[in-house]
């Protein structure tokens, strides 16, 4: 039941883009964490992501 | 969903399980539409439906991705290509499913059958099951497909690769202009739920203010935490729609947000030049996810509510109005019933949908038949509670709130005669009862279908919920409708913005920088200005605006599906799948003869309510000859003008269409017959690394 309690929580964290920055992290820290360089922080992440969701069609009739 | 189930249950059961459904399907269609008594469980609605979608999805979506698309899951997407963790990220299907049923399903198929309800609910009903099965479904996953083979190119692109570059011109100029019209219409509705009614005004007025404070929150105390943000929002907002009845209450607040239709557009038009200009953090996204949050929750709610309360459906099967003289809009059953309710059966906005944002997130190109067909079944659903909401009402109290007083009379006593004598008993008692309950003033020629809905899911919630609060129920109906609506309004006029700045920067160059503050400036006082103007006198108009719009947006709309089915069976042929071209081409043929007949009907139909040059010729014939008096006549030249304007626009659709489809012929000619045509732009088949979760 707790388990899958937090697969649900887990799921909604997903589906509204909660987890976003996390998901962002885990993934610079796979492939880009060798550069040198540091990763976004939350704040400049969630800036650029709704500056990037929003530049095409997002809603519909 | 369905392709699991199979998998897990030994053959025989899934087999019988089908047979099941199929006869199930058949037997509750048949009593749909063989039903002549007094009423009609909503239940047979449900039940027609999910069986329809099922069967859809279980047998053709499959045909489609085995035979016809060949869907190939070793084939990496081009998420997985791209993958960089922001544009391009592979996704859990059912969050992709999310994400894309959020972004199709808006308030076309909430509109489209309340309004189409007037030829009865027969008509409508097939058209939502049977366009959306063969046509609409099909459209969303091909465009889904076909974008997902080439790197996630939106429809324009994918026009001008596959057509040329007068397709590709033809489809961008296409979609600012459906853009403006749905704008419009969408801006119309909402303004017709608010007239003189400071409760539905109040709160929805209220809806702006807490976007900006939960933009605020998610920006700077709690960035990104959508959850926390959204979950405050939905809180204030029920508190919005308690308060407003607060406000109805008290004698001077109430003055304050007491405002006609006109008034109201005025304002609808600042505040969409205000939310396209604004940093899209403080309104647009804040907005957004709560309008989110409240349509899937209420559109939920309202599936349980129906299946609880088993409603009749006491609107008749089919109504006279078939025969083109309805209230709400003018004209036959053929073809304006398929043109009022596009989004449910077939839309063609879905198309920039499926060609934009999804294909960057799918992992496996075989989950484009669960997100394409699947999402686009579920949104049919929709509109099949719509139409049950809308029927549920006795349709003398559907048509006295839906039929515009240019067409049953300015006051109660003649409205409910003219309605009473069509065969649809209302009295003026009761409406004014209902009103009552309703918290409002008055609910006649409330046109748009909002309100109408609004009435139907009030009714439905409290009955199967606690039979309280009614007015409560429709102000939270209309919160609902009217948010979303919003959201459409300023995230439409920021795309046709961004479509307007990159027409423009071809011609001065600065123009098209889309961060140049007077260009975003210029860009979007000229979007709000077209659309705007469209709305405005939509307020005007004696007939309801109602009546010119949406039909032109249906028009619009069915004609970019046409663009889409026009580049998926260029596609189908370049890629040699000539024999299944029908599954395209069928949907196609329909779509052409129902938008040509239309837009015929609304060019040259001598029928004053249908034709928009006849009505103009005959408006300008009364002023000459002084017939006009008052308010009238000094309406009348631009009513004129108008008409010639919508007939103009109409005539700009038909020629669209018929350019798009000439092309398509031809390239698909030319590449049977072996000449030369542009090549199919296909990207080649990578193996896909991804291991499955």
């Amino acid at each position: 039941m707790g388990a899958a309690l937090q697969k649900v929580w887990a799921l909604l964290r997903e589906v509204t883009g909660d987890d976003a920055y996390d998901r962002y992290l885990a993934h610079w820290r796979a492939t880009h964490a060798a550069e040198g360089t540091a990763p976004l922080d939350r704040s400049s992440f969630y800036r650029e992501e709704q500056r990037r969701k929003w530049d095409g069609v997002r809603r519909c009739c | 969903m369905a392709t699991t189930m199979t998998q897990r249950l030994p053959k025989p059961i899934s087999f019988i399980g089908w047979i099941v459904a199929i006869l199930l399907g058949t037997f509750a269609l048949a009593a749909i539409a063989f039903n002549r008594g007094e009423s009609i469980d909503a239940l047979w609605f449900i039940v027609a439906a999910i069986c329809v979608y099922a069967v859809g999805y279980r047998f053709y979506s499959a045909f489609l991705a085995a035979k016809v698309f060949a869907l190939d899951p070793t084939r990496a997407t081009p998420a997985e290509r791209f993958s960089d963790g922001r544009d391009f990220v592979p996704t859990n299907r059912w969050v992709v499913f999310g994400h894309h049923f959020a972004a199709i399903a808006g308030p076309g198929p909430l509109i489209g059958p309340t309004l189409a309800a007037q030829f009865g609910y027969l008509p409508g009903t097939l058209w939502i099951l049977i366009g959306a099965v063969l046509g609409g479904c099909v459209q969303d996953f091909v465009s889904l497909f076909c974008s997902i083979r080439r790197d996630g190119r939106s429809l324009g692109q994918m026009a001008r690769d596959e057509l040329g570059p007068i397709g590709g011109a033809v489809a961008l100029i296409g979609v600012l202009a459906i853009m403006i019209i749905l704008i419009a219409v969408l801006g119309l509705v909402v303004v017709n739920a608010m007239r003189h009614s400071p409760w539905a005004t109040s709160t929805v007025a209220a809806t702006i203010p807490i976007a900006v404070l939960i933009g605020l929150f998610m920006r700077h105390l709690r960035p990104g935490r959508v959850l926390e943000g959204t979950a405050i929002g939905v809180v204030l907002l029920l508190a919005a729609v308690f308060g407003g009845g607060w406000i109805d209450d008290h004698p001077t607040l109430r003055a304050l947000f007491d405002y006609d239709a006109p008034a109201l557009a005025l304002m609808v038009i600042v505040y969409g030049f205000a939310a396209a200009v604004l940093p899209v953090w403080l309104l647009l996204a804040p907005r957004d996810y709560l309008s989110t949050f409240m349509k899937i929750g209420t559109i939920a709610a309202l599936a349980v509510a129906i299946l609880i309360l088993n409603p009749q459906v006491k609107m008749p099967a089919l109504t006279q109005f078939i025969d083109g003289t309805g209230p709400i809009f003018g004209g036959n059953v053929f073809p304006f019933v398929f043109i009022t309710i596009a989004c449910g059966a077939i839309s063609g906005f879905h198309a920039l949908i499926a060609s934009g944002t999804t294909p960057k997130l799918l992992a496996n190109e075989r989950d484009a038949r669960f997100i394409g067909y699947g999402a686009m079944a579920m949104e049919s659903f929709v509109a099949i509670m719509a139409m049950v909401a809308a029927c549920v009402l006795d349709p003398g109290v559907y048509f006295a709130i839906n039929s515009p007083a240019g067409v049953v009379g300015a006051d109660a006593a003649t409205a409910v005669a003219t309605i009473s004598q069509w065969g649809f008993p209302v009295t003026a008692d009761q409406m004014s009862a209902l009103a009552n309950e309703m918290g409002e003033s008055t609910l006649f020629a409330r046109t748009g279908g909002a309100p109408s809905l609004a009435v139907g899911m009030a009714s439905i919630f409290s009955n199967a919920f606690g039979n309280t609060l009614l007015s409560v129920w429709y102000h939270f109906a209309i919160m609902f409708e009217a948010l979303f609506i919003l959201t459409t309004v300023d995230a439409g006029t920021r795309v046709a913005r961004f479509m307007l700045q990159d027409l423009l920067g071809n011609v001065a160059r600065p123009l098209g920088r889309t961060s140049w503050y007077p260009s975003v400036l210029i860009c979007s006082g000229l979007v709000v200005a077209a659309w705007g103007y469209f709305l405005y006198f939509g307020t005007l108009d004696p007939l309801g605006g109602i009546n010119s719009l949406w039909p032109l947006f249906g028009i619009a709309n069915q004609m970019l599906a046409a663009i889409a089915l026009c580049v998926a069976t260029t596609v189908l042929v370049k890629s040699g799948r000539v024999r299944y071209v029908w599954v395209t081409v069928l949907p196609l043929v329909w779509l052409v003869a129902v938008t040509t007949a239309a837009a015929w009907d609304k060019l040259f139909s001598p029928d004053l309510r249908v034709g928009f040059l006849s009505h103009a010729n005959d408006l300008a014939a009364r002023l000459d000859a002084g017939t006009l008096t008052g308010a009238a006549a000094d309406q009348a030249p631009q009513l004129i003008f108008n008409d010639r304007l919508d007939a103009a626009l109409t005539l700009f659709f038909l020629i669209t269409v018929w350019v798009l489809v000439v092309e398509t012929g031809r390239i698909c000619h030319a590449r049977l017959s072996g000449r030369h045509c542009p090549p199919l732009a296909e990207t080649p088949h990578v193996q896909t690394r991804l291991v499955e979760s």
